[in-house]
């Protein structure tokens, strides 16, 4: 079995989709979604283990070679990611089932754990992939069921979000097609080891420049880079709050990886940066996406949505590190692409719990809910102080890496300006700061009790690993380095 | 042509109809450009299941659009740029039809020269769907799949409406009665097509996707004739949410039967005893069930739609 | 450089223009989905047009014949071709419930029912203490 671990990676969260249809009841289905990713979540750790004592894992299915069959390739990379997007899963699932029950129609539970499912088995697919075709069909799976999760919020606004995500999404998901075709025009391949070979002879052709081109923007706009993020902050803010925590801590962090894997498999990063200004575009959208998103967060009145524009802040310091161009930057981004996951599924789960018991996402309501809910504020501020970058945070790291990356780069005003936008995030964490603990209630809230207990231990299960690993730093670390190394020794 | 037509109409039924021409036209040039099968697809998805898609929603909609002030600025400029920069890239592709481009020289001519022995089936473009990228096509699969589950999940119908409906047939089609007739003789023909076209998909055009369309058309006949109730007396909703289902276990199934029997995922060879033979078992199953799955969410999906439309109709 | 061996390309490349077009500009949600649905047409084209081979015949096996058009593209595009109307399903599933929250389909009048509903939940939650805010509108049945 150990060898079929790489489609079993994949499959078995595929399979149990449909089953979740034939067990009706909410709450078998919901315990079922849990183990499912639990099983997942284990794959995943065994992978890891072996790419790094092994090296990478190639997996025909179908028992065809590549490139007439599709294959499944884990290295470092994806590995790492694998491990991510699993353990976000399952432990966003422990949280679920009261969460959901408040959330979602009861007649629509069962397909929202079903669609959880689905969305899971997409991003896992894009992960494990070698095939660019391939890739395309597991993003659209991810994606229709990431719409039909999203359209579940109880706001009506939710289904204008949803439509919005799907436009937005299938016009990105058009043009990675049409990136596809235009490779496969000058190449003859689908596979991106294979690709990563014969690009080469066809490097200077305008074919292949607008095959990037045309790949880069699609794929930025599934990764909410500034100016393509809309879709962002609404989805984020009226989808189900179990829904958001995981999309937030997935779904665009699987699209930086695509980008990575573009750029670094099979383009090589020598032709991207003399092909196109790559370096430049993304320093000057992520710089723009930090700025622009941080000072928007600040003005937020929906909580939700607040942090979604962090979000949209938080990747464009990923880009930034890309930017770089350097196997330090690249390290950082790897690095931040973990840790904002942390980050960000705490934070979002906090504020599920707090929908869970009052019912409303607007900051104002949280005024003086530092005294009722304690433990889930707690977690909420512990977030925010990562997301600043304080020191013992995960955050900090992050920023860490980043900025040495920068210095060692020479760009060091563009240091400076990182950590200028750390103020920022001071600012809207000290504005929710001062709601919670120094202002008072503006609505009745002396029944508010803590959160349940199952949302309690998902959240700072995420807070202490977002301490824990802000400390020890050497499995986050080390494998983004094994990682980034092992990307800039392939490329040609 | 009609593609701009569409721009610039304002009667949305007027859109719909023409969409639905563009796509029997893409079919056609499919065809000239040697590629049967997609025009069969595109035909029946893209004529057929999207015509009736939109159809159904225009009843739930306002039929025409609000001529609105809108800069078309932005918008083109965006547009244009894109077009530039793709018509840049073209400029250095092979050109149409030449034998010796790349895409002719490398992957291909293994599925064209061997796959005769290997898998035993002379149409390439299922040898390659069902088994060589086989994988694909479970993800298209599990795609369907996905989109009827947003679908069961946005359009849910409560049991109130379905107490208000007990949709007779509406009286208009009552009279139709040559349709009805007409309709009792073809549409059974129509299933029998969709089976040939199923099974018959290793050696014309065809396969699990087509076949699966072209059945869910023949049931969506009936009901549009013979009233929504009376189809559900046969297709009742439970049965059709397992059916959906069940296509995606029974090609997941195969491959993890291929798994058991010592081979890799959806490594048909491991089937039988000689792998031509497993290769033909492998195809046979999967096709059937992605034609299980694609018919029964059709089917789920169009009953959705009209199952909204009549409970529109009691709650005004 | 002969450029008319190119044309097919170019015929391609406008339709892709018409469709995306229709999609970024319209604002009624159903024309939108139906310009998405011609953009996506417009690539399938172009897939299906680098597989063929002049003088070649369909892919399927066929003593009479030594040439064959690739076979690739056309899996490809069926595949597409699903996912495509898979999108247009669930897309149109929205647009009716979009439909019948707000009344409407045109983008404009739903932006402005959306900022009402913004500034309402502003105003009371800046408002005097009320009970506990339930959630908004539910939406259907």
């Amino acid at each position: 079995m150990t060898a079929h671990y790489p489609i079993l990676q994949v499959v078995i969260p595929l399979l149990a989709a449909p089953v979740c249809l034939f067990l009706r009841i909410p709450r078998l289905v919901g315990l079922f979604a849990f183990l499912v990713s639990g099983a997942a979540f284990f794959i995943s750790c065994m992978l890891l283990q072996q790419v790094i004592a092994d090296g990478p894992i190639s997996y025909h299915i179908g028992g065809w070679p590549p490139p007439w069959g599709i294959e499944y390739r884990i290295d470092t990379l994806n590995a790492y990611l694998l491990v991510l997007v699993s353990a976000m899963s399952t432990v966003v699932l422990i949280a679920a089932q009261t969460s959901i029950a408040k959330e979602v129609r009861e007649d629509r539970q069962t397909f929202f754990y079903t669609a959880y499912l689905l969305c899971l088995t997409g991003l896992l697919g894009i992960l494990s992939t070698a095939d660019v075709f391939n890739v395309f069909v597991f993003l659209e799976i991810s994606a229709l069921s990431s719409y039909t999760l999203i359209a579940m919020g109880s706001d009506r606004r939710a289904l204008t979000a949803s439509y919005q995500y799907l436009i937005m999404g299938t016009i990105g998901a058009t043009f990675i097609i049409i990136g596809v075709g235009l490779m496969y025009v000058m190449t003859g391949t689908l596979n991106m080891y294979d690709l990563a070979q014969r690009l080469p002879e066809v490097y200077h052709t305008k074919t292949v420049h607008c095959a990037f081109g045309f790949l880069i923007v699609g794929v930025c706009l599934k990764l909410a880079l500034f100016p393509l993020h809309l879709w962002l902050p609404n989805a984020y803010a009226y989808a189900p709050s179990i829904a958001t925590t995981f999309l937030a801590a997935t779904s665009t962090k699987v699209a930086v990886y695509l980008l990575i894997r573009y750029i670094f498999s099979i383009f090589g990063i020598t032709f991207v940066t003399t092909s196109l200004p790559i370096e430049e575009i993304f320093l000057i959208l992520g710089l723009t996406g930090i700025f622009a998103a941080s000072i928007s967060a600040i003005y937020r009145l929906n909580i939700k949505r607040l942090f979604a524009y962090s979000s949209v802040a938080q990747i464009g310091y990923m880009i930034l590190g890309l930017a770089i161009g350097t196997q330090l930057g690249l390290t950082a981004t790897l690095l931040h692409l973990f840790n904002h996951a942390l980050m960000k599924a705490a934070i979002f789960l906090a504020i599920g719990a707090v929908v869970y018991r009052i019912g409303s996402a607007q900051l104002i309501h949280f005024a003086g809910l530092g005294r009722k809910m304690p433990w889930t504020m707690a977690a909420l501020v512990a977030g925010g102080l990562s997301l600043i970058g304080v020191p013992l945070t995960v955050g900090f790291v992050s920023k860490w890496y980043l900025v040495v990356a920068l210095l060692d780069k020479g760009w060091w005003p563009v240091a400076v300006l990182v950590l200028i936008s750390s103020l920022l995030a001071v600012v809207y964490v000290w504005r929710i700061i001062e709601w919670i603990y120094f202002t008072q209630p503006r609505i009745i809230i002396d029944n508010v009790k803590e959160a349940p207990l199952s949302q309690l231990i998902p959240i700072w299960l995420l807070v202490l690993a977002n301490i824990y690993f802000g400390v020890d730093t050497r499995l986050t670390v080390g494998v983004s380095k094994l990682a980034a190394q092992s990307l800039f020794g392939v490329n040609l | 042509m009609t593609a701009i037509a569409i721009t610039r109409m304002g009667d949305l039924f007027a859109v719909v109809m023409l969409s639905g021409i563009y796509s029997l036209l893409s079919a056609a040039l499919f065809l000239v450009l040697d590629a049967p099968d997609v025009a069969f697809t595109e035909a029946s998805v893209g004529a057929g299941i999207s015509t009736l898609l939109f159809l159904a929603t225009l009843k739930l909609v306002p039929r025409y659009d609000k001529k609105s002030r809108y800069k078309p600025g932005l918008a083109l400029g965006v547009v244009v740029a894109t077009g530039a920069l793709l018509i840049y890239g073209t400029l250095d592709m092979p050109h149409f039809g030449k034998v010796d481009a790349p895409v002719h020289e490398h992957v291909a001519p293994r599925y064209l020269n061997d796959s005769l022995e290997e898998i035993g089936v002379p149409n390439f473009v299922t040898s390659v769907l069902a088994s060589y990228r086989g994988f694909d096509t479970l993800g298209e699969v599990v795609v369907v799949f996905t989109a009827g589950i947003g679908v069961m999940s946005l359009l849910r119908i409560s049991r109130q409406a379905k107490k208000d409906a007990k949709a007779k047939t509406p009286p208009d089609m009552q009279q139709q009665v040559i349709l009805r007739v007409v309709a009792k003789i073809m549409i059974p023909l129509i299933l029998i097509f969709a089976l040939y076209v199923q099974f018959h998909g290793d050696y014309s055009p065809g396969g699990g996707f087509q076949a699966g369309v072209i059945f869910a058309a023949g049931i969506i006949l009936y009901t549009m004739l013979f009233g929504l109730s009376t189809a559900q007396k046969v297709f009742k909703h439970k049965v059709l949410e397992i059916l959906t289902a069940f296509g995606v276990f029974l090609y997941a199934g195969v491959g993890f039967v291929c798994l058991f029997m010592g081979g890799n995922f959806l490594d048909y060879d491991v089937l039988r005893h000689d792998p031509v033979h497993g290769q033909h078992l492998g195809i046979l199953l999967i096709e059937l069930g992605v034609g299980i799955t694609v018919a029964s969410v059709m089917i789920l999906i169009f009953f959705k739609f009209t199952w909204r439309t009549v409970k529109h109709k009691y709650n005004q | 450089m002969n450029v008319l061996g190119l044309y097919n390309y170019w015929i391609v490349v406008i339709l892709m223009l018409i469709g995306f077009y229709i999609v970024i500009a319209h604002e009624n949600l159903v024309k939108k989905l139906v310009g998405l649905a011609i953009f996506q047409t417009s690539v399938f084209f172009l897939y299906i047009s680098i597989g063929k081979i002049t003088g070649a015949t369909a892919p399927i096996f066929d003593e009479k014949w030594q040439l064959y058009s690739n076979p690739l593209p056309h899996v490809l595009i069926l595949t597409a071709i699903v996912v495509g109307i898979a999108t247009t399903a669930l897309g149109l599933s929205l647009v009716v419930r979009i439909q019948e929250a707000y009344g409407s389909i045109e983008e404009n009048d739903i932006q402005i029912q959306d900022t009402q509903d913004q500034l309402e939940c502003q105003l009371e939650a800046y408002g005097i203490q009320e009970s506990l805010t339930t959630f908004d509108q539910d939406i259907d049945e």
